[in-house]
């Protein structure tokens, strides 16, 4: 594999959708830095060792570009830019740092387990409706996919009754199954009519949520976002937790009931729950593009100099299996400790959201397996069929029967 | 065991509070990690350990004796 003759095509075609592309060990193994084309033709580096990957995604002087990831995806025939967290968050530098202490204060550990028994609720409430409609079923649709955006509405203070709306308002955002521009525009729209009224409701009458504590903040003579930013952070957080989270539940079954064993040990002992989801985030071989970064000045890698100006794309799914970390790296240990993958990033601008998805994945497996023990796949797993053309790697259905 | 932190290190991720909720928290402010418990008990320290070792920014310190 070195030296490299060819650039190699980006992103890397997988065996079948739990399995990870068969080049990874090689390049981590030869080619750390390996000479990759994007979709549209632009050459970049590729990163698949745990150390690089590491290293780049923490260094500070290489912020992220959200760009460089959505344009190399296929989602330019839809003008898909909604996808472009950065244009609603801020990105780099002290902008960055503010919005992230602002808004940190409502995602922390403790916060989470408060949401907690609200979720236990959203889950078993899905579950319920999953069974009664009768097997098999898709996961995904079922449970999966509502559940991550019913949680966003809860913490937006968004009533019940509107969870409809904002799930397809998400599902049209994301561009989950296609849609075409016009009806995008409109999605985005009536997305951002509903949230500037909401926005304006919690000031007459605050509740116990994210909007009302931002505003509160402000109010309070410290520094605080503007209705403009609550607006934006409103439609980040849909865009960078809906998806991500969903289609990860959705894997994170499928993985576990693909070998049976596994899920057997986990009705047989919840307290792995913690455990299992982390390995599962771990061992997820379809985790979408990677990150992008932009090296702002020549940088040694893996002993190379990667030059000014280089789009490098870390691909934490890979370094996730880099067996100078993790020992048995393709087997499943659901009890791995300590288990430092980088399914999050690393680093300052690591995922915001990583101790509510952690909660949310971490909920919806134990009420899973307290409410169907049984539950088993509906088809061989060789047979699930993976995304195409996202940014973040999922699978099209989870049929299950129980 | 002796623990300390870096604060302006810190991105509140808040795995060591998911981990270990005895010894570690967030403020209150900005989700920034705070400490309970500088020198926890032998019943602790796997998980103390586990904190840091998967700490996204390295903010965690162990100062084995
Ligand atoms: C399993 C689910 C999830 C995965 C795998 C995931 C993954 C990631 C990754 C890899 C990044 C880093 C981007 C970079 O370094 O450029 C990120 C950033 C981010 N994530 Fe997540 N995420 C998940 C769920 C969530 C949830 C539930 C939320 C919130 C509702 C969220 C909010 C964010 C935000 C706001 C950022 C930007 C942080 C910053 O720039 O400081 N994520 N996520």
């Amino acid at each position: 594999m070195s030296p490299q003759e060819h650039a190699l095509p980006y992103p890397l075609t997988p065996e079948s959708a739990l399995e990870p592309p068969r080049e990874w060990e090689g390049l981590r193994r030869e080619c750390p830095v390996a000479d990759v084309h994007l979709p549209n033709g632009a050459p970049a580096k590729l990163l698949t060792r745990h150390e690089d990957v590491k290293a780049m995604l923490a260094d500070p002087r290489f912020e992220r570009d959200i760009r460089v990831g959505s344009t190399a995806g296929d989602a330019g025939e839809t003008g898909d830019d909604s996808a472009d967290l950065s244009r609603m968050v801020p990105s780099t530098g002290e902008n960055h740092l503010r919005w992230r202490r602002l808004v940190g204060r409502w995602f922390t550990a403790k916060r989470m387990r408060q949401l907690r028994p609200g979720m236990e609720r959203i889950a078993e409430d899905l579950i319920r409706d999953m069974t009664a409609s009768g097997q098999p079923a898709d996961l995904k649709a079922s449970l999966a996919f509502p559940l991550p955006v019913f949680v966003i509405c809860d913490m937006l203070g968004v009533p019940a009754e509107d969870r409809e709306r904002f799930s397809r308002w998400s599902d049209t955002l994301l561009n989950l199954t296609r849609y075409t521009g016009q009806e995008m525009q409109a999605a985005q729209r009536e997305f951002v009519d509903y949230m500037a009224g909401h926005i304006e409701a919690k000031h007459a009458e605050p509740a116990d949520d994210l909007i009302s504590a931002l505003i509160e903040q402000r109010e309070s003579g410290e520094d605080g976002l503007d209705d403009t930013e609550l607006l934006g952070t409103s439609m980040g957080l849909l865009i960078a937790g809906h998806e991500t989270t969903a289609n990860m539940i959705g894997k994170m079954v499928s993985m576990l009931l693909a070998d049976r064993s596994r899920w057997e040990r986990l009705v047989s002992d919840p307290s792995k729950v913690r455990t299992a989801v982390e390995e599962s985030l771990r061992a997820d071989a379809n985790q979408g593009f990677g990150l992008t970064r932009m090296v702002t000045e020549d940088t040694e890698v893996a002993g190379e100099t990667v030059p000014e100006g280089s789009a490098v794309v870390c691909s934490m799914a890979a370094a996730n299996r880099d067996e100078h970390v993790f020992s048995d790296p393709d087997g499943m240990d659901l009890e791995r400790v300590p288990n430092p993958h980088l399914a999050f990033g690393t680093g300052a601008h690591s995922c915001l959201g990583q101790a509510l998805a952690r909660t949310e994945l971490q909920v919806t497996l134990e009420v899973l397996l307290r409410e169907l023990p049984t539950l088993e796949l509906a088809s061989p797993p060789e047979h699930l069929e993976r995304v195409e053309g996202l940014l973040v790697g999922g699978l099209r259905e989870v049929p299950v029967r129980w | 065991m002796k623990i300390t932190v870096d604060q302006d290190a810190c991105c509140g991720a808040g795995q060591c509070v998911l981990i270990a909720p005895d010894v570690f928290d967030q403020r209150e402010e900005d989700g920034i990690v705070e400490l309970l418990e500088p020198e926890p008990g032998a019943d602790l320290h796997a998980d103390v350990h586990e904190a840091a070792q998967v700490c996204p920014t390295a903010a965690i310190t162990l100062h084995d004796d």
